[in-house]
């Protein structure tokens, strides 16, 4: 927690950073099962709200895109993607998990302020402890997007399981280290939130959560889509659809070119990168916290 | 002699800033830098202290002297400009109890709130749990919401969690100015309990009659400066001297 000196006296309030998280992890757990408690006290559906929510905002996308807007294949419209609403949902319980997770850890150093001014601990445990929770939220959609792809017929591989995994980790890297970034920004500039909020809509719409892939190639060209590729959700997206959409399908849809071999590689790095970036900023700014709180 | 707090020549300055956004920040450079987006306000200087394992401390000061941001930097909290602090073994701040305790929950989880808050580990708080329930004589209304506690309920369970961390650094700041008489009572046999068991403490209270009881040594700070520091009898006597 604290660096040591030879004569064993340490400097207090000198912290090591996401280690101490791990060191911590009993405080963390308490912290997870709080926020979980308190979230859902009082509320007569309880978690049930964890599947409310997403279940009104998914049924409100299918309309609206694939009915209305024709995403969705159908024996009149040959060319949408085929059980798009299982393309649709796997999308969206990640950019759910990123929304929740990123939105909350932003939060989260202003909202312990009383906390983090007037005792010691470990104020990376705060934005972990979003993460973790809404990983916990993310739990129960994951289990219906398993049910409805296997009531679609999903025989995935193994190889594909390990992508979606991997496709989480890396959404659960990036919501950290822009949580842990903005959750100490915050502290500065109250607005930074609204930044936040206005990332979190633009993150949505800027990977293939809604449409096809293919739409972006065809306008964007070579050059820009390589771009578009290089943010990491856009990547996990992509994994989940090959993990649970794809196998559900005919598998004739065509996957992102060098998906495993390069972007997911790529996304990992990208997400690492930011994680510790976040860290660094945290840790430079962590030390004023007490007094600008 | 064994040294557990080191504090020597820290400053501290507070920015008194007078924005909170980026939008203000960002007129504020558009418009060439006009004014000051903050205000420096010296809360420490040049500030040397050294206390002895098993001493006993009181900071003395008038409001706003320094004397809460000097037991922040000693427990972490702060960090200084300039200057260094350290400390040996864990320092534990009776500073605002209950700071860490959360309405909606159960006294038991709050038990294991803050204990793990203040550093103690799942084993630790386990083997010290009945023990805490005893002293804050809580009772059966252990698995209550704290929300329903009365005020000196909720005082006494968060007090006995703090003394219950069992640090060798104990920082009191005000806390024996709240809670009712026979709380108070309590709280400072307890406090007399630790110094007799040989526990370092730095105590800030406006109580001059109690500090002089509690502790051996006085600091009197002014503006952030440390202007007297000895035997707490002469401390107290300067301190009624100023009034
Ligand atoms: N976070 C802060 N930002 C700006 N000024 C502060 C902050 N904390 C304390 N101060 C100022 O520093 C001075 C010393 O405060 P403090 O240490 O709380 O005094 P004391 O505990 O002796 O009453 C006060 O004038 C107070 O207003
Ligand atoms: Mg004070």
């Amino acid at each position: 927690m604290s660096q040591t000196t030879d004569d064993g006296l340490v400097r207090p309030g000198v912290g090591g950073g996401l280690a101490d998280v791990v060191r911590a992890r009993f405080l963390l757990k308490l912290l997870v099962r709080k926020e979980l408690k308190v979230r859902y006290r009082g509320s007569v559906l309880g978690l049930l709200w964890s599947y409310v929510k997403p279940g009104v905002q998914f049924i409100v996308f299918y309309i609206a895109l694939g009915v209305f807007l024709g995403l969705e294949k159908s024996p009149r419209n040959e060319n949408g993607l085929p059980n798009y609403a299982i393309y649709l949902f796997s999308g969206i319980v990640l950019i759910n998990f990123f929304t929740e997770a990123l939105g909350n850890a932003s939060r989260s150093i202003v909202g312990n302020g009383g906390l983090i001014k007037k005792i010691y601990l470990p104020r990376q445990l705060f934005p972990v402890a979003s993460v973790w929770v809404s990983a916990v939220h993310f739990f129960p959609q994951l289990v219906i997007l398993v049910a409805a792809c296997l009531f679609a017929g999903w025989h995935p591989s193994v190889f594909q399981l390990g992508a979606a995994v991997l496709g989480f980790v890396i959404v659960a890297l990036l919501s950290t280290g822009l949580g842990l970034l903005f959750g100490a920004a915050n502290v500065y500039f109250r607005d930074s939130e609204n930044f936040v909020d206005m990332l979190l809509m633009v993150a949505t719409w800027a990977s293939p959560v809604m449409y096809s892939w293919t739409m972006v190639q065809d306008k964007l060209g070579p050059v820009w889509f390589t771009l578009y590729q290089v943010n990491p959700i856009t990547v996990a997206v992509e994994t989940f659809h090959w993990a649970f959409w794809l196998p559900t399908t005919d598998g004739s849809t065509p996957v992102p070119p060098h998906l495993l071999s390069i972007w997911l590689p790529v996304g990992l790095v990208v997400s690492a990168l930011v994680l510790l970036w976040g860290q660094l900023t945290f840790r430079r700014l962590e030390g004023r916290f007490a007094q600008e709180l | 002699m064994t040294t557990a707090i080191e504090v020597r020549g820290i400053n501290k300055q507070f920015v008194l800033r007078h924005t909170r956004s980026i939008k203000e920040a960002f007129v504020w450079l558009m418009k060439g830098r006009k004014g000051d987006l903050s205000a420096k306000f010296h809360a420490l200087r040049d500030v040397d202290l050294t206390v002895a394992q098993g001493e006993t401390v009181a900071l003395l000061g008038f409001n706003g002297s320094g004397k809460s941001t000097l037991l922040k930097h000693i427990s972490g909290v702060m960090i200084p400009d300039s200057g260094t602090v350290r400390t040996r073994g864990r320092v534990a701040g009776l500073i605002e109890v209950g700071a860490g305790f959360h309405h909606d929950l159960s006294g038991r989880d709050n038990v294991y709130l803050n204990g793990a808050i203040l550093g103690m580990t799942e084993a630790q708080i386990k083997e010290r749990f009945d023990s805490i329930v005893e002293f804050a004589e809580i009772g059966e209304f252990i698995d209550t919401e704290v929300k329903f506690y009365s005020s000196g309920m909720y005082l006494r369970l968060a007090f006995s969690v703090a003394v219950h961390t069992d640090p060798e650094v104990f920082l009191v700041d005000e806390i024996l100015a709240v809670g009712d008489e026979p709380f108070q009572k309590k709280c400072i046999a307890k406090i007399q309990e630790l110094a007799a068991e040989g526990k370092t403490l730095v105590v800030v209270s406006h109580d001059l009659d109690l500090v002089a009881r509690i502790c051996d040594r006085g600091v009197l700070l002014d503006h952030g400066n440390v202007m007297f520091d000895g035997p707490i009898d002469e401390a107290v006597a300067r301190m009624r001297g100023q009034r």
